[in-house]
C-alpha cells in the first residue's frame, strides 16, 4: 500500500482520539440523531463515515464487501423479557434482507439456542433459510453447549472445525477466525479459550502478512468488560498477543446483549445486540440476565450489526441497527461524522 | 352404609390405625431407624446460589431449585455430582453420605459458585 494513503488513514484514526468528542459522547450522539456509522475497511484498515438516512443507496458502491453479524438468538427462550424470540429473529432477518446491499455472509456469534435442544436449532435453521445471505458462519455460546460438550451444536455447525468448534477462513483477502471460549469453563472463571485452541490459533496466523486484515469472532467478549458477571475471557491476552503484529484486527463478540466498543491500538473490539432480549449495563442490576423493557421499546434494544468494507478515509465506528425504526429525531443532521 | 359400618369406617378404623402407628412408633428406635435429616434447599436466583454455603449433616439431601429466568447447573468441582441443566422451576437433588466440604459451580455461568459443608 502506498505510504501516503497509509499515513492519511493513520492520521484519521489518530484524529478519532483527539477530536474532543469522547467515545461515549460519540455513541450517545449517534443514537440521538437516529443515524448510524458505517464501519468500513479500506486496504486493510477499518475506517468509517457517518451516514444519514440517504446513505443506504450508496452503500456497497466500491465496497470491498460487507457482512452482517447477528448474535444471541436464544431460540427456545420464552420468558417476559421476550415471549417470542423467533419473531424478533425473523425481524432481524427481514432487516438484513431489506438492506440495499446484500451481505456476502452472516456471522452468528453464539447462543443460537436457549437449551441446546434439536428443535431450537431446527427453528433457527429454518428461519435463516430465508436470509438473503446463504453462507452463515457460527460460533457457539454457552447455551449451545448444554448437551454433552456441545454435541448437538457440533453435529450441525461443526463441520470442518476443530476441538469445541474453532476454525478460520479467508474472504476477499480478509482472514476470519471463529474462536470458542465457552467450553470447559472453570469454576469462578470467565470465558476460556484453552491451551489447544491457543496453540492452533498461533499456528493458524503464522506466516500471514501483517497487512492481512484479521477478524476474530467469539461469543464471550475477548476483552474484560465486567469480571463480576463473567464478561471477559481469562486467557484472551495470550490470543491477542498473537495478532499484535497485524495492521488491522477487528474483534466481534456477543454474549452481553448490548453494544460495547473499544479501540486499542490497531485492535477494534465490538459486541453486538441480541436478537432476543437485552441485558442490563454492567453493574446496573443485581445480576446479568434478561432485562424486561416496555413492549414498545423492545425492538429498539435488539439489533444487527452491518460491517461494511468500503474504500473511504474517515474515522472508524460500527453500524449497529436496532430492529425497530429509530424514527425521526430532533436534529437529524447525520450525526457527528466527518 | 349401615350405622355400624359407618362407625367402623369413621371412628374405629382410624383409631385402630392410629393405635397401630403409635404402637409401631413406640418400639425402641435404633440408630438405623433414625429418620434421615430434613432436606436442605438452595435457591438459585439472580445468577447466584443462596445460601452460597449450606451446612448439612451426613445423610442429608440438598435440593437446588432454579428460580432464575435463565437455566443453570450445579456441578461438583471434584466430580461428585452433576446436575442436568435446570430451567426455571426445575430442581436437582443430591444426598451427601460422607462428611466433607464440596465446592460446586454452574458450568454455564462459572462465576456462580457455592459450597456444601457436610458434617
Amino acid at each position: 500500500m502506498p505510504d501516503k494513503k497509509q499515513d492519511l488513514i493513520d492520521q484519521q484514526l489518530q484524529d478519532l482520539n483527539n477530536d474532543g468528542v469522547d467515545r461515549r459522547g460519540f455513541l450517545k450522539c449517534m443514537a440521538w440523531a437516529g443515524t448510524g456509522l458505517v464501519w468500513t475497511m479500506s486496504g486493510g484498515i477499518p475506517v468509517s463515515r457517518a451516514f444519514a438516512k440517504g446513505y443506504g443507496k450508496d452503500a456497497g458502491k466500491g465496497a470491498d464487501f460487507s457482512f452482517v453479524q447477528i448474535s444471541d438468538s436464544h431460540i427456545g427462550f420464552n420468558k417476559p423479557a421476550n415471549p417470542d424470540v423467533t419473531a424478533t429473529l425473523q425481524t432481524a432477518i427481514n432487516k438484513i434482507n431489506a438492506m440495499p446491499h446484500k451481505p456476502d455472509f452472516i456471522i452468528h456469534t453464539g447462543d443460537l439456542s436457549q437449551l441446546s435442544k434439536p428443535s431450537e436449532f431446527d427453528t433457527l435453521d429454518q428461519a435463516l433459510k430465508g436470509a438473503s445471505a446463504k453462507q452463515i458462519y457460527f460460533v457457539p455460546g454457552e447455551h449451545d453447549m448444554l448437551s454433552d460438550n456441545g454435541e448437538q451444536y457440533l453435529e450441525r455447525y461443526g463441520k470442518g472445525t476443530k476441538g469445541s468448534g474453532w476454525y478460520s477462513f479467508d474472504h476477499k483477502g480478509v482472514h476470519f477466525v471463529g474462536l470458542v471460549n465457552v467450553a470447559n469453563l472453570k469454576a469462578g472463571g470467565m470465558g476460556s479459550l484453552g491451551h489447544d485452541q491457543l496453540e492452533w490459533f498461533e499456528a493458524d496466523l503464522k506466516g500471514r502478512s501483517a497487512s492481512t486484515p484479521i477478524v476474530l469472532f467469539a461469543h464471550i467478549p475477548l476483552w474484560t468488560i465486567y469480571p463480576d458477571w463473567g464478561w471477559g475471557t481469562d486467557d484472551s491476552e495470550q490470543a491477542l498477543s498473537y495478532v499484535k503484529r497485524f495492521g488491522s484486527v477487528t474483534v466481534l463478540n456477543g454474549h452481553i446483549h448490548q453494544v460495547m466498543q473499544k479501540v486499542e491500538g490497531k485492535v477494534s473490539f465490538h459486541t453486538a445486540m441480541s436478537t432476543a432480549f437485552p441485558q442490563p449495563a454492567p453493574g446496573k442490576a443485581p445480576s446479568a440476565g434478561p432485562m424486561k423493557v416496555p413492549a414498545d421499546q423492545l425492538q429498539r434494544v435488539l439489533g444487527i450489526t452491518d460491517v461494511n468494507y468500503l474504500v473511504s478515509g474517515r474515522s472508524l465506528a460500527v453500524v449497529d441497527s436496532p430492529l425497530g425504526d429509530s424514527g425521526s429525531s430532533a436534529s437529524g443532521n447525520g450525526g457527528p461524522g466527518r | 352404609m349401615t350405622r355400624k359400618n359407618m362407625w367402623l369406617a369413621g371412628v374405629a378404623a382410624p383409631v385402630m390405625i392410629a393405635a397401630l402407628l403409635l404402637f409401631a412408633g413406640s418400639t425402641s428406635v435404633t440408630a438405623a431407624d433414625r429418620p434421615s435429616p430434613a432436606p436442605a434447599g438452595v435457591k438459585i436466583d439472580n445468577f447466584s446460589f443462596g445460601p452460597q454455603t449450606v451446612t448439612v449433616p451426613v445423610g442429608a439431601t440438598v435440593v437446588w431449585t432454579n428460580s432464575d429466568d435463565i437455566p443453570h447447573t450445579a456441578v461438583s468441582t471434584e466430580g461428585l455430582f452433576k446436575s442436568k441443566v435446570m430451567d426455571t422451576d426445575e430442581k436437582f437433588s443430591y444426598t451427601f453420605t460422607k462428611a466433607g466440604t464440596y465446592p460446586y459451580y454452574c458450568t454455564i455461568h462459572p462465576k456462580m459458585t457455592g459450597r456444601v459443608v457436610v458434617q
